[in-house]
């Protein structure tokens, strides 16, 4: 919810916003932020779906492809303020990938991040806007979301940090 | 899940074609877009090595190849003789010290692809082999019949034509028997292979017995260029015995659809009302072809190159 303030606070109006959340993790968080924002100004933004796979730098490197997730854009981003929406953001490859397959959609206006968690790590000179949380992690460590379900978030999330070997 | 190459829906488990049919689903929305490619196989290099004319196959290919933004290179080689088999192998090594990332071969005798696919270090996908298979056909037909019922297990398919000769059939019948339909085939007695029914199939030789009950009714291309009179007297009485028309299509469920692998002898196979209008969905055969050869080469493409660098 403190995200949807933040969102209201940063645009004069929702008219234009457009939310683009990144199949599977950010689109709990895209369906939540929806109803909030509505609650909070009776603008029904759009959803729309993006898989990154296809964009991915890294969809080569290994022999098994990883399967492919839904697209699902609605209208043209044409002039829209689109803010991608994402659960963990890390090295910001995901971000880049997506940031391409938007463009394959049409020339936004303006395109800005929403995530959930930011854990650090950056590779690409990526910022995120708007930011649920910032969990600092060591490399090697995982964040875990628990309380996340498909139509959206029940109650308070946990973030989990696990270590991997 | 995959090997290196797709020879025949024949080798394909359950799974694997399950993951081929739902990665071309998700293709299908780039079809939709405005800007109709990704960059997935960019600097990735496709050869179709085409020794059979195909203006069909080779195009969905090449769309499919151009889509996922590889690059991709006609090579047709249609007046190569069966007998300089040779030369055939020649000509395989030869594109494959070119390091493509994919090579696709249609030839009109059976097994030539594997013949080619055992010699090259690129993968190879079967764009169909003589009387053998037509494994993406096969695929784009499931992914059609997916679309439009919801599921394959359960079905029933029945093939009509000339089932003796055609590699779609084949193809099919490993395909749809994988998915958990059942498959029967129909047409007349010479154009029913005697060990047909081994393929896990019934045969009919009445068309209405073959249709009743069926989901799906698939007419089979009658190759007018092959048939000089041997396998049946006449086309006249091919078309009134198992071309397809309304009143015949009565036989099938209510709901039943039409398909053909086109293209279609109009009047022949099909009624000209079928061939243009619900319920067939050939034309939705020939989009999802694009998306499903995009599926395959986003699969395949470019693997066995890197595994043969080894992993890093």
């Amino acid at each position: 919810m403190r995200i949807a303030h933040e969102i209201v606070e940063g645009h004069e109006s929702l008219q234009d916003v457009y939310l683009v959340a990144v199949p599977n993790g950010g689109v709990p968080l895209g369906r939540i932020l929806v109803q909030n924002l509505e609650e909070l100004t009776g603008v029904r933004v759009p959803l729309g779906l993006l898989d990154t796979t296809l964009y991915r730098d890294d969809v080569l490197v290994t022999s098994e492809r990883p399967p492919l997730r839904v697209t699902e854009m609605p209208s043209s981003v044409d002039e829209r303020v689109v803010l991608l929406v994402e659960d963990v953001v890390s090295t910001g490859r995901t971000i880049r990938a997506a940031m391409d397959g938007l463009m394959d959609f049409g020339r936004p206006r303006a395109v800005r991040v929403v995530a959930l968690i930011d854990r650090g790590h950056r590779e690409l000179p990526i910022k995120i806007d708007f930011v649920g949380k910032n969990v600092p992690t060591r490399p090697g460590e995982s964040v875990t979301l628990r309380g996340r379900t498909c139509d959206g978030l029940e109650g308070a999330l946990e973030v989990v940090l696990e270590s991997e070997g | 899940m995959l090997g290196k190459d797709l020879l025949g829906i024949e080798d394909l488990a359950r799974p694997e074609i399950e993951l081929i049919l739902d990665t071309a689903q998700r293709m299908t929305e780039i079809g939709t877009r405005e800007v109709k490619k990704v960059p997935t196989l960019r600097g990735r290099t496709i050869v179709n090595l085409f020794f059979e004319a195909s203006t069909r196959t080779q195009t969905s290919f090449e769309i499919a190849g151009k889509r996922l933004a590889a690059d991709v290179v006609n090579f047709s080689a249609l007046s190569s003789s069966l007998s300089k088999n040779e030369s055939i192998l020649d000509t395989a090594k030869t594109l494959d010290a070119m390091d493509p990332d994919c090579v696709i071969v249609r030839h009109r005798v059976a097994g030539v692809p594997k013949r080619i696919a055992d010699v090259l270090t690129a993968p190879v996908i079967n764009a169909g082999d003589g009387a053998h298979e037509h494994p993406s056909q096969a695929l784009l037909d499931m992914l059609t019949v997916f679309q439009q019922k919801d599921r394959l297990d359960g079905l029933t398919v029945a093939i009509i034509g000339d089932i003796s000769h055609s590699r779609v059939a084949r193809s099919n019948i490993y395909g749809f028997g994988k998915m958990g339909a059942e498959v029967r085939v129909a047409g007349p007695p010479t154009m029913l292979p005697a060990d047909v029914e081994t393929l896990g199939v019934k045969a009919y030789t009445s068309l209405r017995e073959a249709l009743d009950g069926a989901d799906v009714v698939m007419a089979l291309r009658i190759q007018l260029e092959r048939l000089d009179g041997a396998i049946f007297p006449s086309l006249r009485e091919y078309s009134a015995t198992f071309g397809l028309d309304r009143s015949k299509l009565r036989y099938a469920k209510d709901d039943a659809i039409v398909m053909h692998p086109g293209p279609v002898n109009r009047g022949v196979e099909l009624s000209h009302d079928l061939a243009d209008h619900r319920p067939s969905v050939i034309l939705d055969q020939v989009r999802n072809g694009v998306a499903l050869r995009m599926a395959l080469l986003y699969l395949i493409a470019g693997r066995q190159v890197r595994e043969a660098k080894g992993k890093d």
